[in-house]
């Protein structure tokens, strides 16, 4: 229990927008403080990246705020349940009051997306991984999913089913990319072109632009508001690596440190968690995350039965090149009952799992209703 | 290929860096490779022109590198592998596993 709340919750436009960063940046803070029942000038903490290199700075003057509290961390699609952590704690220092989280990216619309490495000079990678072409991030994760099949003896087809799960889902989110596009079988996933061996294309994450936001405050201030208070109960993160040789063991994720740490603090164990919402960059990730936040035993993930991704995720959802802050506002809304057709029936708590990278950087969040 | 060997804790590390990361001791020493390992993982990578084989290689000496497998048609994870000889970056190929270092 940390005392503090999310008291809003919202997406911007997603898809292919037309919009800039900085207009989807709006549109998300502004809804989510509506979805909240504040404004603007309630705001005086901020945690965002991605805009420009003084990311938090330039959304606070874009918006024209002069926050007393910023973060703009750079760990990849994780560090959003990151912000998470440093805004709970900032607020119940009393740095400051009412912090929005949020992201936006425009990928889609400007072509931005890139399938190389960026690699910055005079670090290890650039010396002894560049010369060896690997596309970043979607190599590492192939050699993930080599490496689980293997020993699990599981093939291709079996991670196949988590694309055609994730379509499924996303079939009952209106807002999804996928939405009304119909079933995805097994077959049209194998047979999809491939890109880095046993990853093929519909094994990947979707390219979209969107993003979101979230509005957090005290727990206290947050009951006197509209909707019903989603308290963060904990939260904890790992960083094990940059490099794609540096990691021991390519299943050893830190995922297994990030959520154990979160349910500690949170005093819960995987049982006491009705859904969740785990970062889907590819097919592998699904059922690695849900072995290592343990909702499965090794190799057993394909087989969870905890209700996850329940808008169709990365994969089939939504992927603005960082995934988690919409996460956190799935969470948020399945725990408000809000999701119709995708409901997770009498849902009290929910987690977020972001990661971030080539599996470089881990933060997980428990959420709940407050009761 | 350059690894170094911790003298005060005895782990082997690659990349090169000032101090050994498992026990802290400053500037380990540079030693060879005995260049044999194998196969943690790999994947074909389907980019622009032709498809090559990407791979994480376990070291005899304990340390991971990132490399290619070349002149393995149909490669498969723990597969025993040897560098080549004067590759540049260095390369990686299939060898029989005798359990000793005959490989090169």
């Amino acid at each position: 229990m940390t005392g503090v709340a999310i008291a809003g919750a919202a997406e911007c436009d997603l898809g292919k927008t037309g919009r800039t960063i900085l207009e989807l940046q709006t549109q998300a803070v502004t809804r989510a403080l509506d979805d909240a029942g504040l404004t603007l000038a309630d705001v005086d903490g901020i945690a965002t990246n991605g805009i420009s290199r003084f990311s938090a700075t330039q959304l606070a003057d874009w918006l024209g705020l002069q926050p007393s509290w910023c973060d703009s961390t750079f760990a990849g699609g994780a560090v959003f349940e990151m912000y998470v952590a440093r805004a709970a704690q900032a607020i119940a220092a009393g740095q400051c009051r009412t912090v929005v989280i949020s992201y936006a990216s425009d990928q889609r619309s400007a072509r931005s997306r890139r399938l190389h490495a960026v690699y910055d000079e005079g670090t290890p990678e650039a010396e002894h991984e560049a010369p060896y072409r690997p596309m970043y991030p979607i190599s590492y994760y192939a050699m993930v999913a080599q490496r689980y099949l293997h020993e699990h003896g599981l093939t291709r087809a079996d991670l196949a089913g988590v694309a055609v799960a994730a379509r499924e889902r996303a079939r009952r989110n209106p807002a999804a990319w996928t939405y009304g596009l119909g079933p995805l079988t097994a077959d049209e996933v194998l047979a999809a072109p491939m890109i880095s061996s046993p990853l093929g294309r519909l094994d990947c994450c979707l390219v979209t632009d969107g993003g979101g936001a979230i509005v957090m405050t005290s727990l206290d201030r947050a009951r006197d508001l509209p909707k019903k208070p989603v308290e963060v109960l904990g939260y904890g993160e790992a960083l094990t690596h940059t490099g794609m040789a540096t990691a021991p063991d390519l299943l050893r994720t830190g995922a297994i440190d990030s959520g154990r740490r979160a349910f500690e603090r949170a005093g819960l164990v995987p049982a006491d968690v009705d859904v969740v919402q785990l970062y889907d960059s590819f097919t592998i990730s699904v059922p690695l995350g849900l072995e290592a936040l343990g909702f499965a035993d090794p190799g057993a993930g394909l087989g969870a039965t905890v209700p996850h991704n329940t808008g169709g995720g990365g994969l089939a959802y939504c992927h603005p090149g960082q995934l988690g802050v919409l996460l956190l506002v799935e969470a948020v809304r399945q725990l408000r009952g809000v999701c119709g057709d995708r409901q997770v029936p009498g849902a009290r708590t929910a987690l977020a799992h972001g990661t971030g990278g080539i599996f470089s950087s881990h933060a997980t969040v428990i959420l709940g209703v407050d009761r | 290929m350059r690894l170094q060997h911790c003298l005060g804790c005895g782990t082997c590390q690659h990349p090169l860096r000032p101090i050994c990361v498992t026990c802290g001791r400053h500037r380990p020493d540079e030693v060879p490779a005995a260049g044999t390992g194998v196969v943690d993982s790999f994947t074909v990578v389907n980019r622009t022109g032709e498809p090559f084989v990407l791979a994480r290689v376990r070291l005899t000496e304990g340390p991971i590198v990132l490399t290619h497998l070349t002149g393995i048609p149909d490669p498969r994870c723990d597969q025993p592998v040897r560098l080549v000889e004067g590759s540049d970056p260095p390369v990686f190929t299939g060898r029989k596993d005798t359990g000793s270092d005959d490989g090169l």
